[in-house]
């Protein structure tokens, strides 16, 4: 029972208190990429939510089974840059074979996310998180996991914010100094203020 | 080879105009001495990894350049980490998981791909100067901007002992307003060197 209270506030906490792209600035070159139009704002943001799951269980197994045991931990962060890029191809590959609708919405979102800082991020912050000293905290694995979900959840929700207003922002006169990336900035920055409501 | 250099610092400033590396800078440049920090770190980075991929160029097969050149910058922060854990720990500690992050920095990946892995070693060294000296100015003004307006302090000296801080701007959404304007102010700019240049 209490797990399972944790586990949703780590959910509801990754979403929207410690949001990735408002709060921590992260994963932002896909999130001002790919958020003009809301139909690429969708794909990508399934995209991320698929492969930040993987990524926090792939990069927790490794870490606890092979990183720790051997005490390599300093290796961490070629590791789980090398894991990512991976993930990403196999997961290319087999959505390729097994379903060409879903490969062809998400397909080229894919190999986008490698360099996406938000999910090596989350794999760093799971790593720091999650273990200490000592090693994994009780029920880490599963931790990881909901932790994993709801950041990618919380970057589909930051990206499909952003592009429903952009594609609004398209009918409307903006300075030709703002056009385009600063005024998605500022509009960035003001829904960030909304978001320190949940604080 | 001067060319080279300069052109990183502003006709190609990685941050205003290529527009790459968003995350760390409005992540770190809450203040000029973590600004200052992460730009030395991100420079060390550029340059080695720019230079041993410029050595390798001939070696390395095309086909899996990408996982080389990821593997190489790896290695280099890996570097950057522990030798700021062992000797700058409280610089360490308030870029927190920042500094294993310049990884996925998509400038230092961006120069390997574009610049070291066509060129010889002198031109891409220079190449690493430049560009990290351009993230540098860039950085450091978008962290003096916010230090003065949220801390009322320059590199942690107090300016005014009246000045009431203005929090926002030590807080992510200051980071994407700051940008925003700063990136406005840079096209006005642009459009009237324009107009003079057709006069």
């Amino acid at each position: 029972m209490a797990l399972s209270r944790e586990l949703i506030t780590i959910f509801l906490a990754v979403i929207f208190v410690n949001n990735f792209v408002f709060m921590r600035s992260l994963g932002l070159c896909p999130y001002l990429g790919v958020s003009r139009h809301s139909s690429s704002a969708v794909g990508m943001g399934l995209a991320v939510i698929f492969v930040m799951t993987l990524s926090s269980v792939a990069t927790w197994m490794v870490y606890r089974h092979v990183l720790i045991p051997l005490h390599i931990e300093y290796l961490y962060i070629i590791v789980f840059i090398l894991i990512i890029a991976t993930l990403v191809q196999l997961v290319e590959m087999v959505m390729e074979k097994t379903s060409p609708g879903l490969y062809r919405a998400l397909g080229i979102y894919l190999p986008l996310i490698t360099t996406n800082c938000a999910v090596l991020g989350i794999a760093v912050l799971n790593m720091n998180t999650f273990f200490n000293a000592q090693g994994p905290v009780p029920g880490s694995f599963i931790k990881c996991l909901v932790n994993g979900i709801g950041c990618g959840v919380g970057f589909f929700v930051a990206l499909l914010l952003m592009s429903g207003i952009r594609e609004r922002l398209e009918f409307c006169e903006v300075p030709e100094s703002l056009k385009d990336i600063p005024i998605a900035f500022i509009i960035a920055g003001l829904i960030a203020i909304a978001f320190m409501g949940f604080l | 080879m001067k060319k080279t250099f300069t052109n990183g610092i502003i006709r190609e400033n990685p941050i205003f105009v290529i527009m790459l590396g968003l995350c760390p800078t409005l992540a770190v440049s809450t203040s000029l001495f973590n600004a200052v920090g992460m730009a030395a770190a991100v420079i060390f980075v550029l340059v080695f990894s720019n230079l041993v991929i410029s050595l390798m160029r001939k070696f390395i097969p095309d086909k899996v350049r990408i996982p080389c050149f990821i593997v190489i910058i790896a290695t280099f922060v890996t570097i950057t980490e522990l030798f700021m854990h062992a000797f700058v720990p409280q610089l360490f500690e308030s870029l927190g998981m920042f500094v294993s992050l310049i990884v996925v920095n998509c400038i230092i990946l961006g120069r390997a791909e574009v610049f070291a892995s066509k060129n010889k070693v002198s031109l891409a060294v220079m190449d690493g100067l430049g560009m990290g000296l351009g993230f540098t100015l860039g950085i450091a003004v978008i962290a003096l901007i916010r230090e003065i307006l949220g801390s009322g302090s320059i590199w942690g000296f107090k300016l005014s002992l009246t000045y009431k801080p203005l929090l926002i701007a030590i807080l992510p959404a200051g980071a994407f307003l700051t940008i925003g304007f700063l990136i406005g102010l840079i096209n006005i700019q642009k459009a009237r060197m324009q107009r003079a240049g057709r006069k």
